[in-house]
């Protein structure tokens, strides 16, 4: 493999970078949106070129040493093997669909020379997040998208409550990252190496390991994976995080960055599986995610908070898979809820775009016949996260839930997996229900000026449509491609691919039965009784709870938010001032020092003279002095 | 360690010394103290002289010759020139106030205490025989190979700063042109 | 040839520049002529290159004498320029009184 052709699917992104941002302006936006979109595409192409040509054993590319301490190396590497390349695959191809996407969807928008450079800098640092040989390498990748995602989120900067998701994302990610900072120390501890390849071999052949510290590191790079991936409790920064444009909502807060998270705990599969108690705890806190999330989702109004927490239930449920062990089955997960996931944020895009901002679904309806491609192409997208058959969703929900049933004895995660499914086709077609169906409840205006999207903005829409469609294809149970170019990945084959027996078969029937339910209500109660969500105040009871999302907001603002401004706030007004006091107290010394030294110039020659001669008579009698004491 | 001197049985040489140390002190005390600075000059020479005799005393001649060419011959003609040129044989200065003089006098034994304390706590390096070796350390021979053979540097270099010297005397004495 | 130091004794020729030295010092001090200040410090000066002759002898080494030429002409350097300093002093003051010399005052 080629050192330079990696190089250039790493830099292509960064140079479309550097050219957006120091020549972005002058070059006018149809060049921006050329240059940013080729830049991608260029990656792409490698990637595509990489998978062809993938041997088995994965390739180590080091560029140089990086820091060197006795027996401690890290250097500054790429590894590139059949994870990393898959990842690449959707990362760079989504990402170049939706920098298609956004040459239309921000071409009205006065900034977007940096919107484009903001985009490929975080194509660069995805990149290099899933091509890096070692911890550190990862580790700057990671923050580097937290970056692009927080300078993304915060792009319409003069909207107060844009600036304050963004630093709300930032924040809570930081949390995350200091857990993913001292599970690598830890690591780095424990194994003497950060480099993936070589912990692999260190841990399946040490020992003498405590099973507990083992444990400690890999709860510490869970708590960073759930910083990253929107995992309870740190997930509150996803759904605020949609003040971003709509592009950046697909890209980063649905198919690539939040996957980041999954990604890590895949590649250090090998850790975790020395931890049962951890992976038990990350089951279960994806389950909870899952649950959760899809609660809130059911009564949201505003299109793209549905979705997201629709991604972050989908996230919980691929945490799920990783809790048991079926690293392969959330890899699936991830890409075909990339592929349709990210169609329906398009979608969604493309219906604010169409009128002219609202985000409201309330203020929607009837958009079917003004926007048939989106309207079609969302419906797909629809029917794949609900689970029918046989869009990609069916194949990768189907086989968490069958993981989750095959595990143990106890049900509690399948059942709870199920319900959360039930309720994503319930939330997603009410979703599309409210927004395509029955009469327009916007404006007249708006009314008036409906229209489908340009070409620009449809064709990603169609291409992810079809992925959402045949994106399943991949892992069929039974014989699943997926599962085998894996395989070398995993030290463990714990999972075995399913036989098809009659329990499958029936779960599947479940899977797509429950689906269906879901559909089902939804379509009574918002298509047939027409039946429009209550305005906010009007919102009572349990719907209220859920309208709030728990109060997880409130509860933390309370907890944490509130005492920290206390503390504060006595910090400032008495810490503070004494500090202050001291500092300006040593000035005001030195200053009355000065005054007072001044008057020793008087001018006077004599008197310096005197003072010169005393001064030499002062230092003799030390010295001479100084004999007798010694 | 302080020999009290044996006045009966002093030898010529060492009355030469008496004599030539009170010369030295009286007339350099006469210097400081004389209001006129004519007369201080005047008794400038005369110390500097006598100085002169201390080297001849010693045993260097043309320490002695030097320091009768440049000190009196120099030196104390050049402020002997200022003296005349600024017309400053008049007794118009002005006393320091008393208690700057009471100061000097208490700084001047202090200074002679801890000074005299010091050397006379200084261990010496050479016995007291001082056994003539038979070299004549002190001809201008010696002197002069020295001078231009270890010292030949700062010998040149001396040479440089009082070029370097004259330049500057010769600058700052200038009267300067009033610029309009 | 008979060492002169076996007669006199280094301890009188200490006493005699000591003493040279520290009049020069209170002249210095004393005085507010700078042409005296000027004097005092020849005074000075010259106790020390006394002081170097006598140990000169003492060791006998020739090394003494050399550095009294050094600082004869270091003094004559310096003279030079000091005069030259308070001829153009007393052009522009009109005085040489180093108590009216105060244009340094912080």
């Amino acid at each position: 493999m080629d050192t330079n052709l990696v190089l250039v699917l790493l830099l292509a992104p960064f140079l479309g970078f550097l050219f957006n941002v120091f020549l972005g302006k002058k070059a006018g936006k149809n060049v921006v949106g050329i240059v940013g979109t080729l830049s991608v595409a260029v990656s792409f192409v490698i990637t595509l070129y990489l998978f062809a040509n993938a041997s088995q054993e994965p390739v180590v590319i080091n560029l140089f040493d990086w820091i060197s301490i006795q027996r401690f190396d890290i250097s500054f590497g790429f590894l590139i093997d059949q994870l990393s390349i898959l990842w690449l695959l959707f990362v760079t191809g989504i990402g170049s669909l939706i920098h298609l996407y956004s040459i239309s969807y921000m071409h009205d928008d006065e900034k977007m020379h940096s919107f484009f450079a903001y985009l490929n800098l975080f194509i660069f640092f995805m990149i290099a997040l899933v091509i890096g040989s070692n911890l550190l390498m990862m580790f700057i990748g990671w923050e580097g998208v937290g970056l692009c995602s927080y300078l993304l989120i915060g792009f319409w900067y003069k909207n107060q409550n844009f600036n304050d998701a963004a630093k709300k994302a930032f924040i809570m990610n930081r949390i995350g990252d200091l857990g993913f900072l001292i599970g690598i120390f830890i690591v780095g501890s424990l194994f003497n190496t950060l480099d993936f390849t070589s912990l692999r071999t260190t841990i399946e052949s040490a020992k003498d390991v405590s099973d507990l510290w083992i444990a400690i590191a890999a709860l510490a790079l869970f708590i960073g994976a759930t910083g990253k991936s929107a995992q309870l409790p740190l997930y509150t920064w996803l759904p605020d995080a949609m003040a971003g444009p709509t592009p950046v909502s697909a890209l980063i807060h649905a198919a690539t960055m939040v996957t980041a998270g999954i990604f890590m705990l895949t590649r250090l599969n090998f850790l975790f599986d020395m931890a049962p108690s951890v992976q038990n705890i990350i089951a279960i806190v994806g389950a909870c995610t899952a649950l959760v999330a899809a609660t809130i989702a059911l009564v949201q109004n505003d299109i793209k908070k549905v979705l997201a927490y629709s991604t972050v239930s989908q996230l919980g449920l691929m945490f799920l898979a990783l809790g048991l062990g079926a690293y392969e089955v959330a890899v699936f997960h991830v890409i075909t809820h990339a592929f349709f996931k990210a169609c329906l944020f398009l979608g969604s895009g493309s219906v604010i775009h169409g009128l002219h901002g609202e985000q409201d679904m309330r203020k929607m309806g009837g958009l079917k016949k003004a926007m048939p491609i989106t309207f079609i192409t969302m419906l797909i997208a629809s029917l794949a996260i609900a689970g029918i058959f046989p869009l990609a969703g069916f194949w990768s929900k189907d086989e968490i839930l069958m993981t989750a049933f095959n595990h143990s004895n106890n049900k509690a995660l399948w059942v709870v997996g199920s319900i959360a499914s039930i309720m994503t086709a319930f939330y997603m077609f009410r979703l599309i229900y409210l927004t395509f169906f029955n009469s327009f409840r916007g404006t007249e205006e708006q009314k008036h000026h409906l229209h489908e999207s340009p070409s620009l903005i449809t064709v990603p829409l169609i291409i992810l449509a079809i992925l959402s469609f045949v994106g399943g294809a991949i892992s069929l149970p039974g014989h699943s491609w997926l599962n085998d170019y894996l395989a070398p990945l995993f030290t463990k084959v714990a999972h075995e691919e399913h036989t098809l027996g009659s329990t499958e078969y029936m779960l599947m029937a479940i899977a797509t039965i429950g689906a269906l339910i879901g559909i089902g209500i939804a379509y009574k109660k918002y298509l047939k009784d027409n039946t429009i969500p209550s305005e906010d105040a009007e919102i009572t009871g349990l719907s209220k709870v859920l309208y709030n999302k728990y109060y997880v907001d409130e509860i933390y603002d309370s907890v944490f938010v509130k005492p920290i401004n206390l503390l504060s706030d006595l910090f400032r007004e008495h810490v503070e001032k004494s500090l202050s006091a001291l500092v300006f107290g040593l000035g005001k010394v030195t200053n009355e020092i000065a005054i007072q030294g001044k008057k020793a110039h008087n001018g006077s020659v004599g008197f310096y003279l005197f003072a010169f001669v005393i001064g030499v008579i002062v230092i003799l009698t030390y010295l001479f002095l100084q004999q007798f004491f010694i | 360690m302080i020999q009290i001197p044996d006045i009966a049985n002093a030898t010529p040489i060492q009355i030469l010394f008496c004599v030539l140390s009170v010369i030295t002190l009286a007339t350099a005390f006469l210097t400081i103290y004389s209001k006129k600075p004519m007369h201080n000059a005047i008794y400038l020479v005369i110390c500097f002289t006598s100085i002169s005799g201390h080297y001849l005393l010693l045993n260097a001649q043309f320490l002695a010759l030097v320091n009768l060419i440049v000190y009196i011959g120099a030196i104390m003609i050049l402020m002997l020139f200022t003296i005349m040129l600024m017309n400053l044989n008049k007794e118009n200065e002005v006393h320091k106030p008393r208690i700057t003089r009471l100061g000097a006098i208490v700084v001047f034994c202090l200074m002679c205490l801890v000074l005299i304390a010091m050397f006379m706590n200084s261990k010496p390096i050479a016995d007291g025989s001082y056994d003539v070796t038979g070299e004549d350390y002190q001809s201008i021979q010696v002197l002069g190979k020295l001078l231009l053979n270890e010292y030949m540097v700062p010998f040149e270099f001396a040479s440089v700063l009082l070029l370097v010297a004259m330049i500057g005397a010769v600058l700052l004495s200038k009267k300067e042109k009033i610029e309009k | 040839m008979d060492n002169i130091l076996n007669q006199i004794g280094i301890e009188n020729y200490i006493f005699l520049s000591v003493i040279l030295f520290c009049i020069g010092v209170f002249g210095v001090l004393y005085r507010r002529n700078a042409i005296v200040v000027f004097m005092s410090i020849e005074i000075m000066l010259n106790a020390i290159n006394l002081l170097f002759a006598a140990f000169s002898t003492y060791h006998q080494d020739a090394q003494g004498q050399i550095f009294v030429f050094f600082s004869m002409a270091v003094a004559a350097a310096e003279v030079a320029i000091g005069l030259a300093i308070l001829v153009s002093i007393f052009r522009n003051m009109g005085t040489i009184d180093v108590g009216n010399l105060k244009n340094l005052k912080g």
